[in-house]
């Protein structure tokens, strides 16, 4: 206790205040001990930990196939993305290549994890700036996506439906009819997102001009995914290093140059567009084939290193495995992007006042079991 | 999709609640607890406290799909000193067993704990291996019902809180002060 | 930019480093003293230009600890990896990748904490997820005979 105040040494007129793990608007278990002088923000320091399970560690006491539902429980909301890094690297490190039917779906179901993770941070992104009616229009939407996911993989948020080599099981018949269904009726209400909350005064007002960061501070803090592209940092791994079906369909990558809260905001609310024209692309056109190779019993990857980099819906999530023959890897290291995006949020949050720090940490859309992995 | 309904009888037959029940009360008493207790049982406020993946599912509890509030559970308080039951969702480490501990003191009585999910039950998926996670939330606090599941489904969270309820409806002032002191709390 | 050039172009401004052609990306392994030298040449160099820090990872060789470092560059969209070890184990020390790349700051941090590298020169050098009192988890010779009870 006493360590944290020191290193937020007060003066004259500062006092430090902690917002504690327990708190409704850090979005998990973050500690941010901030020192203010009046209103303003002098300095902030986040202290985590609060949740770290270790997980890197129990890799290397774990089969490949087991590590893949570990995985799931780290970023939570692209549970299904997370998944198919480790599916990835395994099967580069194996010489696999998988059929397009398994790649076409792997792409579907990544989209739409990518439209309800945005989903969810509008849900609680205008909660935390006091619109409470955003968190039950965004939820209401959510529940079509989590169906489409229970129906065909068994877990509404917690899926484990990739395994290396493939699938777990073949889509259900009705994938595509509600997958269909669903588009249909998310374009038509999408624009209640922008009435409700993107064209209000109170909330541009809140958020214009708040917590600026420049493109070449984004690469130097290593600042990936909307929060990157939103200061001009372009940075898709799905552009530039393609995996699945990526580069079969055509989207265009999202950037703006202005690196404030609200244009952070502005990326993933036309990400949830382009989400639903790649799935568009793809819907009626997945090919017949198997949905998995086959593979050994058990699996051992031959002695390297090898590293795999997907885009999940906050960032770059890389899977570098180090393995030295046997059934159990002897190194994964996940590179998470929302470890990478906390760094800086003492740099964009000084002089502001402690309402703007609010806007900012969720505008990054931090996950904090991510964070301490 | 959906789970089936419980049958009546299997949702009303169940031993532990039984045993609960203290029987053969002072009429005038009985009556006066069972105004108590409905009172209680239909107007328990959660904290807002969610570590992990859980918290989503006990978000969407409280989504419009399965509601939260037509039970009584309308507001989430932030603050411990106003709420009446926690739902520990989600893995509690070793440097949050502290935090948790100093919350559930400040709650003032008559308080309840739900432990949701696997993590909080036991250790869950990090059970085998984890230096840093607490096998099961019960090590810290006094917990009155388990939810299994990993994370379990918004209907089992309910199912949970409505057994939760008929809890809170068989207790009477005797069995109410048992508990609290024997559970020592500072 | 092609595997075979981006070796060429490494090994020139790294010298006594060992470049090779892994199965993915060019490897370099340096020695400790010139690791600041030879990263800073290589994300200021017009050729190379690496700016990115994609990921920082810490590792126990069995006999000595090492980092691992992954770099890529945002306008030729190529990648290398960094490579350095440490033989004492007692007392790791490696210099600080603070003034090169700003994002090494939390890394090292986490390093520090899992593995007890010490980080010459870091402004900030304070343990991040688990109090100072506990060992260093991910070393091999971790022992903890409650919780992890093997395969």
């Amino acid at each position: 206790m006493e360590e944290a105040v020191k290193s937020v040494v007060p003066e004259n007129e500062e006092y430090v205040i902690n917002m504690g793990p327990q708190h409704p608007s850090t979005h998990g278990v973050l500690r941010l001990v901030v020192s203010l002088k009046g209103e303003i923000v002098q300095n902030v320091q986040p202290h985590i930990g609060y949740i770290h399970r270790g997980i890197e560690k129990m890799c290397e006491s774990m089969t490949y196939p087991q590590i893949i539902h570990l995985t799931d429980r780290m970023d939570y909301l692209s549970a299904h993305i997370n998944n198919e890094a480790v599916c990835l690297t395994v099967e580069k490190a194996l010489g696999i290549e998988v059929s397009d039917r398994v790649k076409y779906i792997r792409t579907i179901l990544s989209e739409l994890t990518r439209i309800q993770s945005h989903q969810l941070f509008w849900a609680t992104f205008g909660m935390d700036l006091g619109g409470l009616t955003c968190f039950f229009y965004g939820l209401r939407d959510r529940e079509k996506v989590l169906d489409i996911f229970e129906e065909t993989c068994g877990g509404r948020m917690i899926v484990s439906y990739n395994a290396p080599g493939g699938l777990m099981n073949d889509i259900h018949p009705n994938f595509q009819k509600r997958t269909k269904e669903f588009i249909k009726y998310f374009r038509k209400t999408i624009h209640e997102y922008d009435d409700l909350l993107t064209g209000n005064v109170i909330f541009q007002e809140r958020t214009k001009g708040i917590g600026k960061v420049t493109r070449e501070d984004a690469i130097d803090w290593g600042m990936t995914g909307p929060v990157g592209r939103a200061s001009g940092f372009s940075c898709d791994v799905r552009k530039h290093n393609p995996y699945s079906a990526y580069d079969k369909v055509s989207f265009n990558e999202i950037l703006y140059n202005e690196g404030d809260t609200f244009h952070r905001y502005k990326v993933r609310m036309d990400e949830m567009h382009e989400s639903m024209n790649i799935i568009d692309q793809l819907i009626d056109n997945i090919p017949e084939g198997p949905w998995t190779e086959k593979m050994k019993p058990v699996i051992k990857l031959p002695e390297g290193e090898y590293f795999q980099s997907v885009e999940t819906a906050r960032g770059e999530l890389g899977v570098y495995i180090v393995s030295d023959g046997n059934k159990y890897p002897y190194r994964v290291k996940f590179r998470s992007p929302n470890f990478v995006n906390l760094a800086p949020l003492n740099i964009m949050s000084k002089g502001s006042k402690i309402a703007d720090l609010v806007a900012i940490s969720g505008s990054l859309d931090l996950i904090i079991p991510d964070i301490d992995r | 999709m959906g789970i089936k309904g419980i049958k009546k009888e299997e949702f009303r037959d169940n031993e532990t609640l039984a045993k609960l029940q203290e029987s053969g009360a002072n009429v005038f008493l009985a009556s006066i607890d069972g105004v108590i207790n409905w009172g209680r049982k239909n107007s328990l406020w959660p904290l807002t406290f969610a570590t992990s993946c859980c918290g989503i599912e006990m978000m969407a509890a409280g989504a419009p799909r399965h509601d939260f509030a037509r039970f009584g559970m309308e507001v989430y308080r932030a603050s411990p000193r106003q709420a009446d039951v926690i739902v520990v969702a989600g893995t509690i480490t070793n440097k949050m067993a502290p935090v948790l501990k100093m919350l559930y003191d400040q709650m003032s009585e008559p308080k309840y704990v739900v432990a949701m999910g696997a993590c909080a039950v036991s250790g869950g998926p990090f059970y085998l291996n984890s230096y840093n996670v607490v096998k099961g939330v019960d090590h810290i606090i006094p917990v009155d019902v388990f939810v299994p599941g990993c994370p379990p489904r918004p209907e089992a969270l309910l199912y949970g809180m409505i057994q939760l309820q008929r809890k809170i409806g068989t207790e009477s002032m005797k069995s109410r002060k048992k508990r609290s002191e024997s559970h020592n709390t500072l | 930019m092609e595997k075979k050039q981006l070796a060429a172009a490494a090994a020139s401004l790294a010298q006594d480093s060992v470049v090779t052609e892994g199965l993915q990306f060019v490897e370099i392994t340096v020695a400790p003293e010139n690791l600041v030298n030879v990263v800073s040449a290589l994300k200021f160099n017009r050729e190379t230009s690496l700016d990115l820090l994609v990921s920082l990872t810490g590792m126990d060789w069995g006999t000595d600890l090492g980092t691992v470092y992954h770099l890529r560059s945002t306008e030729f969209n190529h990648m290398l990896v960094v490579k350095t070890k440490v033989s004492d184990r007692e007392n790791p020390e490696i210099d600080s990748l603070c003034p090169v790349y700003k994002s090494a700051e939390f890394h090292e941090r986490e390093v520090y904490d899992l593995l007890g590298i010490k980080f010459r020169g870091h402004p900030d050098l304070r343990r991040l997820f688990l109090d100072s009192t506990w060992g260093f988890p991910l070393r091999k010779d971790y022992k903890d005979d409650i919780n992890i009870l093997g395969k």
